[in-house]
């Protein structure tokens, strides 16, 4: 059961800068799980993060990591996936990074279904920047940004990237440890584009100002509140307010944006000779 | 899985006391005293993996016992 | 040879040398006056295996060709004003992390949408401060089509040679006219590559220079697993945050391109020893610069003149030179006087400096020019 992990962690880059209880680190560790079970080359895997608490991620991890800026990770990778398209593209982002400012580059990317494996951690606030409201800050909840209470309304980000084309959409959280690595490990391998959102817990920043003030507790609220796809579809509309589904929410094989545009150039160079 | 494998605290100093592994213990293996981790009674660890996995600082993890 | 002879565009120059200095790799997306570089390497490229992609917009295009060049292809992006007025997060970031590429900037009369179809040379500040913070920059402006082939070819070289984003500037004219041009056999162009590491992952730092100020780059894919970050770093990439990091980085960055002015500074000049009056230009206002120099220099005026390649890193030691032998210096510039700027900054002799500015989107003729000439002498 045990995954080899510390080759794939820069050892010495930890104790990371993550906060006591925040859910980043449990799911980064199973993330590099997920790459250990679907057995990927390490030198030729590449991890790309924006700017947030999700982006310190790349520094941790043994692989070609960068640091990108904020919420254009998709756009940095899909330059290196489509330059060679053998490498492995990994992108860590938040829900800031990934669905504020980065959610034009995340629709496009998905309208591509070009193959990286996107992971969108998502805790629900700003937490780099201690605690302004994100676009998946609950209507209503408190942050520094929204005083009075959030007015705004969430993406459903599954819906969002679905409606987008992409080809592989999962949702896990950092409570159910076994379940992220499942998804990880499929999306990884899955051909074209994985959008993993990954519920994660900010207790300092989110927790705190929202009546949740310890890790456990937001935790426990994750477990509560997740149910398992196989059993979504059978609850009633009132058995699943205040809930959502797990697990692999959809899969579809697809034609993969850097085959296709091989297949351009294959073709174009046989007319050529 | 072999149940052998027992938790062992390999990176004491990365512990935030967050708790989190505390809570997944199913044997109560593990508490937190004055903000860091330590293991209670080891006997009762069943090599379950939970702390390991959840853990969000790698401060511990099952090592097989003959490895103790 | 007959294939060699080629009546082309500007934006089609930038093209052919592209393809002719290696580059592998465009992203990009529409915009007047710059899509028929897009549309050029959207079809020429896949034919040397090379790859096109239009991207969402501009500041992705820029993300993409910077990740490109990560993995190994020499990469290219092209665009106008408010696509440049977009790139500048990202191209800092390639600044910072030195990605070698080349961001084509073909510029068009602004501030905003401004004239989209009419040459300005307004974004010239823009290339050296567009992007917040101080840093290195190179940008290079030809002033013909032929120019802008060989400057595409030297924008590449440059961006290799010295891990950085190069800028090409061209204006609207230089990027729509046709011109015939003579493209030299493909061994006679001399063609750079970065520098590859030649130690093991175990021993390698992605930022320690090993001999001069720039550090060797592998491929993402070929085993080193080093990491590169927008935040000051440390020799082995990694972000500590200390003063110090910060002050030792800027400065090597600086001085990559500050002690290699021989190389990078690139200018031309027709001064006899006896002109006093000088006309110095860059890109398409040059073409009325020769002209107007000509027609004085028939009239019996002592006038010559000074073509500025490259626009950043400014020739100021070269400026201070001329301007101490030179009565007046007249400088015609499509936008309301920036160059002029850098030469009011070098000057410190007696000689005048004068503007002749135009930035409704029509062109500074010759005539202009001489009228100039012949009030200041």
């Amino acid at each position: 059961m045990g995954y080899k992990i510390d080759e794939y962690l820069r050892q010495d880059k930890l104790p990371h800068i993550w906060c006591p209880g925040c859910g980043h680190g449990t799911i980064m560790g199973n993330l590099i799980r997920g790459i250990d079970k679907a057995n990927l080359d390490p030198d030729k895997t590449v991890v790309v993060s924006g700017i947030g608490c999700s982006g310190r991620a790349s520094g941790y991890m043994n692989f070609d990591t960068l640091h990108t800026t904020h919420g254009r990770a998709i756009a940095f990778a899909t330059g290196i996936k489509l330059a060679n398209p053998k490498l492995n593209v990994i992108v860590i982002t938040g829900d800031g990074d990934g669905a504020a400012i980065g959610g034009n580059h995340l629709i496009h990317g998905a309208r591509r279904n070009i193959d990286l494996t996107v992971v969108l951690m998502n805790n629900h606030i700003y937490g780099m920047t201690s605690g302004q409201f994100s676009p998946m800050t609950p209507t209503g909840d408190n942050a520094t940004t929204t005083p009075y209470g959030n007015i705004d309304q969430n993406f459903d980000l599954a819906g969002l990237t679905k409606a987008s084309g992409a080809s592989f959409i999962a949702r896990g959280t950092a409570y159910n440890t076994r379940q992220l690595i499942e998804i990880f490990a499929e999306g990884l391998l899955h051909t074209g584009f994985s959008f993993i959102e990954a519920i994660s817990q900010c207790p300092v920043n989110y927790g705190r100002r929202n009546g949740l003030s310890s890790a456990v507790d937001m935790l426990k609220c994750q477990r509560d509140s997740s149910v398992n796809i196989r059993k979504w579809d059978s609850l009633s509309e009132e058995e699943k307010k205040g809930k959502f589904p797990t697990g692999v929410l959809y899969k579809e094989d697809k034609r993969e944006y850097t085959e296709m545009y091989q297949e351009i150039i294959d073709s174009v160079q046989e007319e050529a000779k | 899985m072999s149940k052998k494998g027992k938790v062992k605290i390999t990176h004491p100093e990365r512990c935030k006391g967050c708790e989190i592994c505390v809570m997944y213990c199913p044997t109560d293996v593990l508490v937190v005293k004055k903000g860091q981790i330590t293991i209670t009674d080891i006997d009762n660890c069943v090599g379950c993996y939970n702390c390991e996995l959840s853990c969000p600082d790698f401060v511990l993890e099952v090592v097989e016992n003959n490895e103790r | 040879m007959r294939d060699r002879i080629k009546l082309l565009q500007g934006d089609e120059a930038v093209v052919e040398g592209a393809i002719a200095a290696g580059a592998k790799f465009f992203a990009g997306y529409p915009i007047t006056p710059a899509s028929e570089i897009a549309e050029g390497l959207a079809e020429r490229l896949p034919i040397y295996g090379g790859k096109f992609i239009q991207m969402e917009d501009e500041l992705a295009s820029m993300a993409c060709v910077i990740g490109a060049s990560l993995s190994g292809l020499k990469s290219i992006t092209a665009t106008s004003g408010p696509g440049f007025s977009l790139k500048q997060e990202n191209l800092g970031l390639g600044m910072m992390i030195e990605i070698p590429c080349v961001v084509v900037n073909v510029q068009r009369v602004g501030p905003s949408t401004g004239l989209p179809t009419s040459p300005s040379q307004g974004d010239v500040m823009q290339a050296k401060w567009g992007t917040h913070g101080d840093h290195p920059v190179i940008a290079l402006a030809p002033s013909s089509v032929k120019e802008t082939f060989e400057l595409t070819i030297t924008a590449f070289n440059f961006a290799e040679r010295f891990r950085t984003p190069v800028i090409l500037l061209l204006d609207e004219i230089v990027g729509h006219m046709r011109e015939k041009v003579v493209l030299p056999n493909e061994e006679d162009i001399e063609i750079w590559n970065r520098k590859k590491p030649e130690v093991g992952p175990e021993d390698f730092n992605p930022y320690q220079e090993t001999d001069g100020l720039v550090p060797p780059m592998p491929n993402y894919g070929e085993g080193y697993r080093y990491h590169t970050t927008g935040l000051f770093h440390d020799k082995t990439g990694f972000p500590r945050g200390t003063n110090e990091d910060a002050k030792n980085l800027m400065d090597r960055l600086m001085a990559k391109i500050e002690s290699n002015m021989d190389i990078i500074s690139l200018y031309e000049e027709d001064i006899r020893d006896d002109d006093e009056i000088i006309v110095l230009a860059y890109g398409s206002t040059m073409r009325s610069a020769i002209n107007a120099i000509s027609q004085a220099r028939k009239a019996g005026i002592k006038a010559g003149w000074i073509k500025l390649k490259t626009i950043w890193p400014f020739p100021a030691d070269y400026i201070k030179e001329v301007g101490k032998r030179a009565k007046a210096i007249i400088i015609p510039e499509l936008n309301r006087g920036q160059i002029i700027k850098e030469v009011r900054e070098n000057i410190f002799g007696n000689a005048e400096v004068h503007g002749i500015n135009k930035y409704d989107g029509t062109l500074i003729k010759p005539e202009e020019i001489l009228n100039m000439i012949q009030e200041v002498k």
